[in-house]
């Protein structure tokens, strides 16, 4: 429903037909919304760049992150010809690790959006689609997971990990660990709406088996919502990777993190702002362009939200 | 209402047992051995790791392991550090300081947040609105660890260059509530721009609900249907959003203490990551959890408090 | 010949005699939507005596809510705007009042009773509250006092065990009681008029009959303007005393509810009556009118109507029709109004 320029007083019918113009279903009538949208047009356009520069690095930066490429003599030295960012306390190029530290934003915000989009997803379709014990099981799991702050909980899971094993993957099963229960949350929520209405009382009436209905008719109607949660999680991942790399329990060296980068700038902060500004101005930009992208994502799926 | 909170409170049961739990298993089914986790980077010695085998219940089966840990916990023991002491005496002094920070963050949450909000729903469309919009969207997209720096940098260390005047002290806390301005400010911030966002589309939303109609066509004059009739039902999303949100904050804390140098709850838990002392850090991290879930609980009980659809379920 | 209030006198007009209550005169309400202007009312006029009940009809988007909420004062503008008409009360033009005027005849004087009182009642503040606001803002009542108004207006409209409910939410009510909590709070301050927009259509059959009831017996007994709106013709007939019938923003036909019965005068009323399910009609396809009501984005020329009408000649398509004058209490928007009153039509 275009219903949104109207108040609740105008009548429901003046915007109805005119809707007939416009292609029918929610996925055309969303990228109908979206190729017309200027913030998605910029956040699609920013991500496709980070993605670009986090598969590619080698095509992007100067001189490389090789340790040879570092020069302890011109350590935290101002933007130069040669250094485009400057260099950091150990000297080296500030600008080349930040292209190089957009693999790490964009591997664990994705994996992670995936995984608990996934998992929750599934977990949710099930406790929608089948109720009784099968919902109550997995709601009140969901709800121990939901009861711990993922920041917290990551940052306990990757303390007893222990920084010799930390990694990409362990940083993504902490956060996923936690997230996947927002996912349930909302998929569950959408399939019990979706299981009601009449084509699907229609299929089951014709016949068609649970995994044919589950998949072909409520999977469908009731993704949407995790699309959008998934796509704002997105951004919640990739800062939460730079805080837990940060506080010194994600990536580690010789890993390139922006998170790491940030903490090793921070001793001489003050003095030498750049090594620690650079990688920062480009995870807020990362996050941006998907916070973009989830808001006109959202706008387009699901007009009652704005 | 009484059975209302009854059920809550029975409800809460459960999580908090699971929650324990789930803590509990995180230190002790995750790969590597226990001991090593529990002891961090030192070297066990084997006659202790034995005696700690036996202290710490290792060699009984795993649910008995956790009621022992329960035990601990309910009697207000959440372990030992590594030079003796009751991780409970770490908290001392140190909660107060988080507290403080928290609240100066809810207050720029609550004062900022709804106000713009408000704002914004009431100019619905206009320019003003779409600049809250875009306000709230960078917001959003600058994590606490970039503003608290880049905050750190320009209103702390170059302001007072420029002007003389410490307007913004960027570490400790000798200078009182001034203190915890900034900082304050840079945990709130994320918050700020959700809370503007919620405040706008819920108010937006009840502003379209069939009851202000009716509340106008009594003739209320309109800061009344707005004050009393609108408002009163926008609450109820706000309230559920500011339980969410304490977990946020506490993750923010981690990290805005560690920038500002606060002696809290949060750089203690980043300094005991740093020197590897897991047993404070499940420590904090259980107490911190236990605090959030009890938070929330609070939360749910304003809920119905606030909505009586809910009160008479 | 064409004349605008066609309507205006009363059937009763030997008893009310003097100027009508309200007056709804060429009122045009007008839409701004992101597809274009929506015309919702395009030249609306009817009039409303004390004592006297009109029922207005038709299908959603024909206006008639627009109407209503226009006299209240309740659209939204923008994206609601009203280019031309006057909607006088007691004979001053309200559309030309100051908001403060405004809102003083606004729920004390004309009030309103919704559709669906589940949603048009605040769920979080307790029925008694809401009522005794009434008191509390317009009257300066205390909270005690009003709170006792509340009960007595509950029990006014026959809620059991008023004294005991007064404090419950609206959820906790049936549908039925809440929409007599509803017509409570709307004629707490005895307005004058009091405009009831489908108020029986979110009940079950025989709660509505009930609430027709009470509307009519509050009616009788305050002497108040009624104006009812619904699309359905069944419930109109024991209550109102003429019926105004629109179609896509203009009222199509106008006449004393006994004449529009027996012998409707456009071919819209006609196929609206004959769509009434009837006992002595058991067994026979049900008559229902063809075709979608139409696009207010974009309306057909000529007689709105002309798309859907059976009796449609040539000159429908192109010419608009006014309200032709059938009798001094009667008027059809049909060019065919006379061929559609002896049958000799289609």
């Amino acid at each position: 429903m275009s219903n949104d320029t109207l108040p609740a007083t105008a009548p429901a019918q003046p915007t109805g037909p005119a809707k007939g113009k416009r292609p029918a279903s929610l996925w055309s009538d969303a990228w109908y919304d979206l190729r017309r949208n200027p913030v998605f047009i910029i956040g699609a356009a920013m991500i496709t760049l980070f993605i670009a520069v986090s598969a590619f690095p080698g095509l992007f930066d100067t001189v490389g992150v090789d340790s040879s490429t570092c020069d302890l003599a011109v350590a935290r030295k101002g933007i130069s010809p040669q250094h485009w960012f400057g260099t950091d306390n150990l000297g080296c190029d500030v600008y080349s690790r930040v292209i190089h530290g957009a693999r790490v934003s964009i591997i664990v915000g994705i994996v992670s959006a995936a995984v608990t989009g996934v998992v929750g997803g599934a977990l949710g379709l099930l406790a929608g689609f089948y109720g009784r014990w099968v919902d109550v099981l997995l709601s009140r799991v969901a709800e121990i997971f939901f009861a711990i702050p993922s920041i917290l909980g990551a940052l306990l899971i990757l303390a007893v990990i222990g920084r010799d094993n930390a990694g990409i993957t362990s940083v993504v099963f902490a956060l996923a660990l936690l997230a996947w229960p927002m996912i349930l949350r909302i998929m569950r929520a959408a399939v019990i709406t979706a299981k009601h209405q009449d084509y699907v009382m229609a299929a089951r009436a014709l016949g068609a088996g649970p995994g044919r209905i589950m998949l072909r008719h409520i999977l469908p109607n009731a993704v949407a919502p995790v699309i959008v949660v998934s796509t704002i999680n997105l951004g919640a991942f990739i800062a939460a990777e730079a805080a837990l790399s940060f506080l010194g329990v994600g990536i580690q060296s010789p890993q390139i993190s922006w998170g790491l980068m940030i903490a090793d700038a921070r001793n001489r902060f003050v003095e030498a702002p750049l090594p620690l500004l650079f990688p920062a101005l480009f995870l807020s930009l990362t996050i941006l362009s998907v916070v973009m992208l989830g808001d006109a994502v959202r706008d387009a799926l699901d007009p009652k939200l704005r | 209402m009484g059975r209302y909170v009854l059920r809550r409170l029975l409800q809460a049961i459960p999580v908090l047992l699971g929650t324990t739990f789930l803590i509990f298993a995180i230190v002790y089914a995750l790969p590597g051995d226990p001991l090593q986790a529990l002891a961090g980077e030192k070297r066990v010695d084997p006659v202790f790791a034995a005696a700690m085998r036996e202290q710490f219940h290792l060699n009984e089966p795993l649910i008995v392991r956790y009621g022992y840990y329960l035990r601990d916990i309910v009697s207000g023991d959440f372990g030992t550090t590594f030079r003796g002491l009751p991780v409970s005496t770490i908290f001392e002094g140190k909660f107060q300081v988080t507290l403080k920070l928290a609240l100066t963050a809810v207050i720029f949450e609550g004062i900022i947040g709804i106000g713009l909000g408000l704002w914004a729903a009431l100019r619905r469309g206009r320019w003003e609105d779409k600049a809250v919009l875009a306000v709230t969207l960078l917001m959003v997209s600058i994590p606490t660890l970039v503003s608290g720096f880049v905050l750190q940098l320009m209103l702390g260390v170059k302001l007072k260059l420029a002007t003389g005047i410490d307007f913004f002290p960027v570490a400790g806390v000798q200078d009182g509530v001034r203190s915890y301005l900034l900082p304050g400010f840079v945990l709130a911030m994320v918050s700020i721009a959700y809370l503007t966002r919620l405040t706008r589309t819920s108010l937006m939303e009840t502003l379209r609900a069939d009851y202000v109609r009716t509340a106008i066509a009594k003739g209320m004059p309109r800061r009344r249907v707005l004050g009393r009739h609108a408002l009163r039902n926008s609450l109820i999303p706000m309230v559920t959003y500011l339980g969410a949100d304490l977990g946020t904050l506490m993750g923010g804390a981690v990290i805005t203490e560690t920038i500002f140098n606060l002696p809290g709850i949060g750089q203690q838990l980043f300094l005991s990551v740093y020197l590897r002392e897991n047993p404070v850090v499940v420590g904090i991290v259980t107490v911190l959890v236990l605090i959030y879930i009890v938070a929330n609980l609070v939360v749910d009980l304003l809920y119905a408090v606030l909505d009586p659809r809910i009160r008479y379920e | 010949m064409v004349t605008n209030p066609s309507i205006d006198t009363h059937p009763l007009s030997a008893e009310v005699g003097q100027e009508p209550l309200l007056a709804v005169d060429n009122l045009h309400v007008e839409f701004t939507t992101r597809q274009g202007v929506v015309r919702a009312v395009n030249g609306v006029s009817y009039t409303v005596h004390a004592g006297e009940s009109l029922a207005v009809l038709g299908e959603s988007g024909s206006g008639k809510s627009v109407t209503a909420q226009a006299i209240m004062g309740i659209l939204d503008m923008p994206p609601a705007r009203i280019p031309k008409g006057e909607i006088r009360f007691r004979g001053t033009d309200m559309l030309k009042l100051s908001d403060q005027a405004r809102s003083q005849i606004r729920g004390q004087r004309i009030a309103m009773v919704f559709q669906d009182a589940l949603s048009a009642l605040n769920p979080v503040f307790t029925v008694g509250w809401q009522i005794g606001e009434m008191f509390r803002v317009h009257r300066g009542m205390s909270k005690r006092d009003a709170q006792k108004k509340a009960i007595e207006l509950m029990e006014r409209v026959r809620i059991p065990a008023a004294r005991q409910r007064v404090n419950d939410y609206p959820h906790q009510f049936s549908g039925g009681m809440r929409q007599r909590i509803m017509i409570a709070m709307s004629i707490a301050l005895d307005p004058e008029v009091l405009i009831a927009d489908e108020p029986t259509t979110a009940l079950d059959v025989t709660v509505q009959a009930q609430i027709m009831e009470l509307l009519a017996e509050l009616q009788r007994e305050s002497n108040m303007g009624l104006i009812l709106i619904t699309h359905d013709l069944g419930v109109v007939a024991d209550v109102a005393d003429k019926i105004a019938v629109m179609y896509a923003g203009r009222i199509v036909e106008g006449a004393p509810v006994h004449d529009v019965y027996k012998n409707p005068a456009h071919p819209y009323s006609k196929g609206l009556l004959d769509s009434i399910p009837r006992v002595d009609q058991k067994g026979q396809e049900l008559y229902a009118i063809k075709g979608l009501p139409p696009n207010l984005l974009d309306m057909p020329s000529g007689c709105a109507f002309h798309p859907r009408c059976p009796y449609r000649r040539d000159n429908c398509v192109t010419d608009v029709p006014p309200l032709y004058e059938i009798s001094g209490t009667r008027g059809s928007a049909c060019h065919y109004y006379r061929e559609v009153l002896d049958g000799t039509l289609g």
